[in-house]
Formats: structure tokens, sequence, C-alpha cells
């Protein structure tokens, strides 16, 4: 199919495609174009113009800072899974983006795009609910820091107020101790996460101090399973885990839709948390 | 409406499109570039997978106009008049295809799979063409053709 | 010393363009002044049309043209449906562009005629369409309650049969096992890889229309009766066709409104598919259900089987619609002895796409059926469900054996092909882990399924087809003719799209004329060139039209013959053929056929009453059917946790007579036992409760990739079909039929010890959990 006509724009700087934005309350801007397209091409969408930012190199690149590790909003996913930052600073970014779709999409689909597309099927949103980012905005007004608790607002909506272009995302660092794993349930390889668990651990002596947990597709939202990140505060591992997982799908309110009903949607939030869990605490 | 350059298949071209012109179009129907072609509207099927400045792309799921300046490698610019890339022949070899639909995105994602991964396992060749999908083969003889494809390219890279 | 050609894996001759982007896809193709089609598809799944306005779409810029329904409803005539299964059959009128009313979503209802099909789509949006809606009828036991809303006025039932063969009663009563089943067919959507298009031209006089369709010949003769346009003025073109599987053996509407257009505007039109139009638009697949019983005694011999189909139409009757499921009548009883069958089926109307031919069409939901109740039986008597088909099949001496439906199946041997299929699946070692997983208790349960299916090939003997009341001849044509340099070119009436048939007749043809296999070429699906044909569907091109080819390369040498012993001065009879040449017995006095075909071009000597041509065409009609037949054996592991399922291992042993290539045979089967998984597992074609389909696209209607299925361990047995001198039987789609039950045998071969003894398709993760659950309650 065809997408409808708009107009296009390319900015030079990041400030000037604000501007473009800030302009037109139907513009909508253009990253990778890897969910944009799709939705343009069936008219699902009709914008009067896309600023594309694409090309913006102040949104590129992987950058190891310390304490943190900023992931730029135009980074592809290709980039993000070859970046040693994120491969030494924030390995579970690289392991839920390994799921993203499939290479060619991977090639052209950012990081920054998949977040403030927000959909709570996609693999990165829980990742970076679960590892406490900071998702930094950019408009005429200049920047804005939001974490990524608050940035998430419901079905495909973001907290991005239009005119405001996401930069990029600041993924602390852990410490010492932490183990990650994400765990995507989905029928075919192509298809959407029915449910996904990303899950960071930290253990020390046996036990588990810390758990970070963010579920894929459960909700408008991605969402923590908080009720389960506390009870697995100082558990050591065996059955005591299993039980705390049990409580993996409090809270949440997932879809209905082709591929599951919500009671199975919690069901599988309980054994894929196990499964991610027990994997990321280093015990199959 | 926007002016762009793009160099497809060694070929540059300067062409006037509209914004929402989607590559796909661009190669087809003003380049006359046909051996792509295009299998569905929401970038699963793969059938239109081209290397846009060496690395695959769904070309029905990129503008023209994000593609400017860039360099287009399409089924059609693969192999010489004479002959045929290493994978193209792989794939004749172990009949890796029927209707040849699916063929070219087929090939092309082969291609960029071995650009990161010279010797990939049949678990690896699987993963890596699950955004390409075929209705005839049942992949046993693409998974085949990429090994094949794979050793053949790795020869001519030692020979030369 | 030449070798046979017949039995090599030649490297096909197909592929070279293919690969290489040289393509001739009808939506590739272009004329000077082409303009692009567009069609408005409803909405709403059943309304009255109240309006159409076109108005604001015709000034648009790039706009040339647009209709609606009313401007077509003096021309289009009603699309057709040849295959009425019954007297007092319903065949409703089907306009190919609704005029008062839609009774499925993505009926066309408007079209734009514009000079792109950028501005095409534009337009669309500014038609307005008033709908008065009626309401929806989806579920086939709703549509044939008394109180159902109506599809069509003559009501929801299309036709119903009953046939019955034995006394069904007796074999019912006191029977001491009775196995009673409902199955559900779910809808599938062929999805083949090429979405259709058509572009139609025309001179002012005749028309040509290119398609993509597995059935250019039937198209022609079709487009003339609904359009009125003289059948010698239409030529239809099938170019380079992206996979059908029987989804393109359709006359559709966008054919019809193609030609309709290009003879409105005298201009050279095309439309091109999008794939969420075309889910919503190609003909369905399958959609039945199934009502089983069988009736065995207590050492597990069949005594007798009654089925009961429910077999959704969706709105309309297209070209076989009805007779998908009657394919199925004779084969429920499959490869198994029995005293009585019965077999019933009610087609019914529903607001949805209408169904049609299917990769199978009728036999994968036979097929389905029988070997999930023998599994059901095997379990019932705590059997080995290969025992039990061992207690019931046809044994192959008994070949030739016509069986309870009244086919006669030539040959075949279900012993050898099993017996293969169990050592190469190691099925003994896999039966011990599974019963090593059941006493641990593993969340991961292994499942074996067995299917020993059989089907029925080669569509079709004319005289049968009569029988059955279908609308023309199962008979093919082939033409071969020498040219002066002693190359030879084939024309076949058969239409390939993917199935190799130029590399397969290549192979026929230099064994049967002793050419060089380079030395040969094939014509096909344009009708201006293949004149004669019935085209490519239900596994019948090497069957009929291969042996087609053999016979016209028959008269071919006769010819050549007649010529020889002329030139050479000998009787016909004084001469031996063999590698390409022939032989004065007892000399070395030899012509070669090139020779013999430049002696034909020159005509310098012919004998009296010899032509000056070696060319000769053939037409084939079989007297029965074909019947390949294996053995596959699928591995299953289930998740009890999740209910996700993996194939472990697949194994098939398939028989499909002589095999042509070996290569091309393994091919068909591979992609076959795919597409048979794939009904297993992933895909179905969902309606809500107000007909709106819910799977438009490849996002919501999962085909497997690559990454979601295993490779396949194949194998051959060779039992020779005596219904044709190839011996050969098809193998188009065996792989189909055979992989979908015995992956679900296997699944609820895993889940047996729960208490669970079905799962109903596509056997979804969700699907296995709630079954599970059902009873862990």
């Amino acid at each position: 199919m065809i997408p409808a006509q708009f107009d296009y724009e390319r900015p030079a700087s990041l400030a000037e495609a604000c501007q473009a934005l800030a302009e037109d309350d139907e513009a909508k801007v253009l990253a990778g174009g890897q969910s944009l397209l799709p939705l343009l091409r069936l008219r699902l969408a009709y914008p009067t113009k896309l600023v594309d930012v694409g090309r913006l190199d102040e949104l590129k690149g992987v950058h190891d800072r310390g304490d943190h590790v900023f992931i730029g909003a135009m980074a592809t996913h290709d980039e993000v899974l070859r970046a040693p930052a994120v491969a030494s600073g924030c390995p579970l970014v690289a392991m839920a983006t390994a799921h993203v779709a499939d290479p060619a999409i991977r090639h052209r689909g950012t990081f920054g795009g998949s977040l403030a597309h927000a959909d709570p099927a996609g693999d990165l949103p829980a990742v970076v609910l679960a590892l406490d980012g900071v998702l930094v905005a950019r408009s005429a007004q200049g920047e804005r820091e939001i974490p990524a608790a608050d940035f998430f607002v419901d079905y495909l909506e973001s907290s991005l107020a239009q005119g405001e272009i996401l930069a990029g995302v600041r993924i602390p660092k852990p410490g010492e101790g932490w183990g990650f794993h994400y765990e995507k349930f989905h029928r075919t390889a192509q298809a959407w996460a029915i449910v996904g668990v990303a899950a960071a651990v930290r253990r020390s002596n046996g036990a588990i101090t810390e758990a970070r947990l963010g579920l894929t597709n459960m909700g408008a939202t991605p969402l923590r399973a908080h009720a389960t990140e506390a009870a697995l505060r100082g558990v050591e591992l065996g059955d005591a885990v299993r039980q705390a997982c049990e409580q993996a799908a409090d809270g949440t309110s997932p879809p209905s839709d082709l591929h599951a009903q919500p009671d199975y949607r919690r069901h599988l939030a309980r054994v894929l948390t196990h499964r991610a869990v027990r994997t990321a605490a280093g015990s199959p | 409406m926007p002016r762009i350059t793009v160099t497809v298949d060694g070929v540059t071209y300067e062409e006037d499109v509209e914004p929402r012109v989607l590559l796909v179009h661009l190669l087809r129907e003003r380049l006359g570039k046909t051996g792509t072609p295009v299998g569905c509207d929401t970038s699963n099927c793969g059938a239109c997978t081209v290397l846009l400045d060496g690395k695959s792309v769904k070309s029905c799921s990129v503008l023209a106009v994000q593609a400017d300046g860039c360099d287009v490698v399409t089924i059609e610019g693969l192999g010489t008049s004479g002959s045929m890339h290493p994978m193209q022949q792989a794939f004749h070899e172990e009949h890796a295809l029927q209707c040849g639909y699916c063929t070219p995105g087929m090939v092309m994602a082969a291609i960029d799979l071995l650009r990161e991964n010279p010797d990939p396992s049949e678990e690896t060749i699987r993963q890596g063409l699950e955004g390409n999908l075929c209705r005839c083969t049942g992949y046993c003889n693409i998974v085949r053709a990429v090994r094949r494809g794979a050793q053949e390219m790795g020869q001519a890279v030692t020979r030369s | 010393m030449t070798v046979q050609e017949v039995g090599q894996p030649r490297k096909r001759k197909e592929d070279a363009r293919l690969l290489t982007g040289r393509t001739q896809w009808t939506d590739n193709l272009t004329r000077p002044g082409l303009l692009h089609v567009m069609f408005l598809r409803s909405p709403m799944a059943h309304a009255r049309i109240a309006s159409v306005d076109v108005s604001a779409a015709r000034g648009m810029p790039g706009v040339v043209a647009a209709f609606s329904g009313q401007d077509f409803a003096a021309e289009q005539g009603s699309l057709p449906c040849a295959w009425p299964v019954t007297e007092d059959i319903v065949i409703p009128d089907h306009p190919p562009m609704a005029v008062d009313e839609v009774r499925y979503v993505g009926e066309a209802v408007a079209c734009v005629v514009a000079t792109d099909r950028y501005r095409a789509a534009d337009a669309l949006d500014a038609i307005e369409v008033d709908y008065e809606p009626l309401p929806a009828v989806v579920d086939m036991n709703e549509a044939l309650a008394s109180d159902s809303a109506k599809v069509h006025e003559a009501g929801n039932k299309a036709f119903s049969v009953t046939i019955t063969s034995g006394d069904i009663e007796a074999a019912f009563r006191d029977a001491p096992v009775v196995i009673d089943r409902t199955y559900v067919q779910q809808r599938l959507i062929p999805s083949a890889m090429e979405p259709r298009a058509v572009m139609a031209d025309t001179d002012g006089e005749s028309f040509t229309v290119w398609s993509s369709t597995q059935i250019p010949h039937v198209l022609r003769v079709m487009l003339a009766v609904v359009t009125g346009i003289p059948e010698h003025r239409i030529r239809v073109i099938a170019p380079d066709v992206g996979g059908g599987f029987g989804s393109k053996l359709q006359v559709t509407a966008e054919e019809v409104l193609c030609l309709l257009l290009a003879r409105k505007l005298g201009k050279p039109v095309k439309w091109g598919e999008s794939r969420s139009e075309g889910n919503l638009t190609v003909h369905h697949g399958r959609d039945q259900i199934q009502h089983v019983r069988l009736a065995a005694d207590s050492d597990g011999r069949v005594r007798g089987l009654q089925v009961g189909l429910l077999a959704d139409m969706g709105a309309y009757l297209m070209l076989v619609t009805p007779g998908i499921p009657m394919l199925g009548a004779q084969m429920f009883n499959a490869i198994y002895k029995m005293d009585a069958y019965e077999f019933g089926c009610t087609g019914v109307f529903t607001t949805k796409m209408p169904t049609d031919a299917y990769r199978g069409a009728g036999r994968p939901e036979a097929t389905f059926a029988i070997e999930r109740v023998m599994d059901e039986l095997a379990a019932e008597l705590g059997m080995d469900p290969i025992e039990v088909r061992r207690r019931n099949w046809i044994r192959h001496e008994e070949f030739p054996y016509t069986t309870i439906s009244g086919l006669t199946y030539d040959s075949g041997n279900y012993e050898a092909a099993t017996e293969k299929a169990l050592a190469l699946f190691g099925y003994d070692k896999l039966r011990a882990e599974q019963a090593d997983r059941r006493d641990r208790g593993d969340p991961v349960q292994l499942g074996i399924g067995v299917s020993t299916f059989t089907e029925m090939c080669g569509l079709a003997p004319s005289r049968m087809l009569g029988e059955a009341n279908y609308g023309a001849g199962g008979w093919e044509h082939a033409s071969v003719r020498m040219l002066p340099t002693g190359k030879v070119e084939v024309i076949t009436g058969t239409s390939p799209h993917g199935q190799g048939h130029v590399t397969s007749w290549s192979q026929i043809v230099s064994d049967a004329l002793g050419v060089p296999f380079d030395d040969i070429t094939v014509l096909h699906g344009d009708t201006a060139i293949a004149h004669k044909g019935m085209d490519t569907y239900g596994s019948r091109s090497l069957v009929i039209g291969g042996v087609a080819v053999v016979k016209a390369c028959d008269k071919v040498r006769e010819k050549a013959r007649r010529l020889a012993a002329h030139l050479m001065e000998c009787s016909p009879d004084d001469l031996d053929f063999a590698a390409g040449a022939f032989t004065v017995r007892g000399t070395e006095q030899s012509r070669t056929i090139q020779e013999l075909a430049y002696a034909a071009f020159t005509a310098h000597d012919l004998p009296e009453g010899v032509e000056a041509r070696l060319d000769s065409d053939a037409t084939f009609d079989p007297d029965n059917y074909s019947f390949p037949h294996g053995t596959h054996l699928c591995a299953v592991e289930v998740d009890t946790e999740t209910g996700m399922v993996k194939i472990r291992s697949y194994v098939a042993v398939d028989d499909v007579g002589t095999v042509v290539n070996p290569l091309i045979v393994e091919g068909q089967v591979q992609g076959g036992i795919a597409q048979g998984i794939a009904q297993a597992l992933f895909e179905e074609a969902v309606y809500d409760a107000e007909g709106n389909l819910l799977t438009t696209t490849m996002a919501d209607y999962l085909l497997p990739s690559a990454a979601d299925l295993p490779n396949f361990t194949l194998d051959r047995t060779e039992t020779p079909a005596t219904s044709n001198p190839l011996g050969v039987k098809g193998v188009g789609e065996a792989g189909t039929i055979a992989s979908t039950p015995a992956v679900v045998n296997a699944i609820v071969d895993a889940l047996r010890p729960y208490g669970i003894h079905d799962i109903r398709m596509p056997c979804t993760p969700e699907r296995v959990w709630r079954a599970l659950e059902g009873v862990r309650r």
C-alpha cells in the first residue's frame, strides 16, 4: 500500500529539528522509520510532515561515560548490538536488542525510535525501564531528563511533548555481582512478544540482593514487576525464587489479542520471570 | 519535490521524488529495477531486501529520500555479466528456490549474513534469515545453499 | 552410452533468470501509457449499498476514471462456479464488483484508474460510500439455524450430500469400540509470496490479459463466458508466477474488471495487489467442521467410518468452491480397509471471503481426520499407533485394491514406506525417551506423531470429472517440435509457477527423443503459444501433462522412423532407435533424429504422406487418479509450563512412484511439509463476530520463517504407478497432506497421559496451556 502525502524536512541540527516539529502539530519525527513506515503504508497514520533526524550526528553513537552508557537516540539496533560499551556497561540492552525484529530491520531501526514509539510489545522499553534508564529529550526550550518510569505514559504514548525530540538514553552501569537475561516468548521468530521479561539480578553469597524486572506486553506500557522484585530481596536461589516469581503479574493489566488472553499472559509472566531470574542469577 | 542522488548497482541517478515514495518503488517504477519485488506491506516478508550502504534493508520500509546520497545494491547488481555471485550459484546448486519470488531478498539477506559471520552454523543461518519468508521450499535447501555459498565465498577470499 | 535423464537430479533451467532478477512478474510489466487501477473495498461484512459517489475522486490529480459497481452492472456478468456438486445447489449471482449489497469485508465496491499507483491510492480516499449495515453471518452452525440472518435470499445452505457405501448401521451396531470426534479445520490464507497482479490491454478489437494465475487456459474460457468477449479475441498470459498453492486457481473479480476497464478506456491498465488487500480477497482455504465416527473391533480392525462435514463456502461459490470438500469425499477411508463408509457434507454460506482450493484441497482435511482418529483408536485400545494402522491398511500384495469409497488404488507399499520411516526416525529409541520423560515428570514432554497417508492425484480422468458434474475435462496437452537445427521446442498446457516443469519436461523429452537436455526448451503460460491446456493444480502436471509430453514424443519418433526408413531404404520395422538415432538393424547405417529434423525441414525427399515437419501434438487423459502415499513421523517437545511446542525431528518417506527429478521432488516435499506444519502450529485466518478479518497482515497471520522450522529427513520408496506410462504419481501436495496430522498427533501423544485427546489447530501455546489447565483443575 501507499502512504498518503506528507512534507519532508531533513534539518541540519537538532535545534532546527525541534523548531520544525514545534511549527506543526501534525508533524512527526522520522528516525529509522521501521515502525512508522508500515503505519504510513497501511494509512493508519496521516502526518503532515516528517522531520528526518536519522542523519543528525548529535543523536548518534554509543558512549561510555563513566558511571553510565549513553546511547544516542539514532544509534541503530545493529550499532547497539556491536557497541563494546553496551556489551560491558549494559549487556541486558544487547540481549534484548538481539531479539528486536530481524537483521535488516535492525540495520535501520533505532534505539531511540523504538523507545519513542512506546509500544509495550517492543522489547526495549521494558529493558530501559528495568535498568532505570534516563531518557534525555531536547526541545527549543532546552534539555529535559525523564526517568524511564515517567516516560511511558500509555499505549504508543510517551511523555515527549510536541516539539521535543529524544536525544538519547542514559543507562546506569551496574556495580558488581549483577547478572542479566531477556526472556522473550513469541509464536514465530518474527512475531511480537506475547510476553517478555527483562531481568537484572544481583547476587551476593548465593542470595539475591536485588532484582530489577521489566515486563514486555503486560499492559498499556512496559511495567516493572515490583512485587516480585521486593519478594526476591535476600532470597536464596531455589524454591523461594519460584515463589517470589508467582507475584510477577501482580498489578499488570495485560492485553487481549489474537495471540493470548490476559490470564495466559499473567501465567506466562510468572513462568518467564522465574526463568529469566534464574538465568540472570546464573542458575540454569 | 526533493531531489536525491542515489547510486544503484553502480549507476548514479539524480531523481526528483515525492517524499512519500518508497525506495522499492523508486527502484522498480522509476529506475526499472524490477528484480527487487514487493511481497508485503509490513516489512515481514523480506522479498524487497537490498543492500543500502553495504547493509541489508527492506526497501519497502525505507523512503527514497532517506536513501539520498547512498549506495544501493540489488539482486541485479550482484555477480558479473558472465557469471553469478557465489551465493546465487549456491542457490542454484542446492535447489534453494522454486517460484523465485522471495529469492532476491533471500540472497541479499544471505550475503549480508556472511558479511559478519563468514562461517555460520545451520542455527545461525536460520536465525539470520528470520526476516525473509519463503512459501515454497520449507527453507531446508536455502539453509544448505547459504552454507555452500559461505564455503565458496570463503574459498574465494583465501584464493585471492 | 547416454545417461538416462529421468531420475537425474538436474539443476533447474529456470533458476538463472530468477536468481539474477531478470523476472517477468506481472507487476513488473508495463505498456506505453499504462494506467494503474486500485479498488475500494468494503469495510462491512454485510451491508446494502445505498450509494457510491466517485465524483470527488474523478477530479483528483492524475485520475483518469473512477467507477462504482453500478457502472459495471450491465457488462460484468457473474464470476463462475464450475463445479455444481449437486442438482439443487444454490449458486448465487456473484458480481465482480458489488452493486447492491456487499457480503464480505474486502469485496470491491469502486475503483480508480490513475496515472500512477500513488495518485490512485489518494483518490480512493475521496470516494464516498453509504452502507446500510446488515447482520454478519460468521459461524457455520449459527448460519444453519432457522432464525439466522441470511447471506443470500435463498438461505445459507449451498448444498448437502450424503454418500454411503456398505452397511453403515451394521458396522456400528454392537461395535466394541466407537470413536466419536469433532475436528476443526481452521480457515487458512494461502499466502503465495507473489501478491496477485493483473494487466489488460486492447488494440480496440482483441484483448490481452496478463495475470498472476495458475490457469491461463481456464481463465481465457471463463473471461469469454463472463464478459461476452469472444474467446478468440482474448489472449491470456501467465508470465512468471510467484507461487499459487491453489490460490491462483481462480477466476477473480480483478481479472474481469481489469479486462472491462481496458475495454471501457481503450487503454492498458494494471492492478497490483497489496498483501493486506490479498489477505482479505485472495480466496481462503480449508474451514471445515468435521464430525467423525469410527467403529472398530476390539482387536483394532476398523468396521466403519461415518463423516459429517460442515464446509464454509464464504459469501459466494467461486471456481471450484463447493468441490473442495467433495475432493475429500473418497479420501477419509484413506489406506484402510473397512466394511462400511458414509460421507455427508453441507456447504454453508457465511459473510466471509469465499474458500476454494488450497494445497491439497479437500484431501488434507480428510487425511487429518482419519489419521487423527486412527491415533485415537490406538489410544483407546492401548495399542501402538503403527500397529493399529498395520492391522487395517491395504497390504502391498492386495493391489490393485478397490476401496470402500469406490476408488481403485493401482499400486503402493505402505509396509515398506513405514519400515523405512521407523528406522530413520529411531522410533523405538524415541518411545523409550518418551517413557522416561513421563516417568520423571519432565516439564518438557515428548510426543510422537504418525501419519500414514495417501491421496488422489493427477486431477483428473475426464470421465470421472463428468460423473462428479465438474464443468471441464481433466486431460492435458503437449506439442513437441523438432526445429531445423535439431533443437526441440516443447509446448505444454501446464502452467508452472515454481514447480520446475521446464527442467523436468526437458528430462522426459531428452530420454524420449535422445536429444541433449540443453537442446530442449519448454514454452508455456500463453494461450497464443500453448493454445490448449488445463493448467497446473492438484498435483496433475507431471502425471497428466508430463505424460502428454511423452505421448507427443512417441508420435514424433514414429514420424522420424518413417522418414528414416524412407531415407535409408528399409522398412520402419528394421530400425532400432537408441541414443537419438535410428540404425538399420545389423548394419552401421543410421540417421540421427537431428538429421531427420533437417530432412523434414528441407522436404527434399519425403515419403508419400509425410508432411514437412517433425512435430506432433498429444493429449493425455488418464483412466484413473494416481495415489502417492507415504509415512511421516514427527517428534515434538511440549513445554507443559508454557504450552510451547517445538518440533524436534521430522522424518518423511514418500512414495510418489517413478521420480523424474529427485531434486525437485525433494523440494516439493520439503515445502509441502512446511506448509502442513504451519497449519498445525501457526496459521489461522480469524474473523471477529462482526465479520472483520483480524489477520490482514503478515504481522498477524503468522507464517513460519527458517527460524521456526527444523530440518526434515527425507527418503523415498518407489512403487511405480500403473495408470500412466511414466509410472509417476505426483508430488505437489503430498507433504502438506501428510504433515498436519503427524504434528498434531505428536502433540496429542505428548499430552495423552494428562487425559487430553485433542488440541484445536493451530496448536498455539495458549491452546496447549488451556488444555493442560483444564485437566489440572
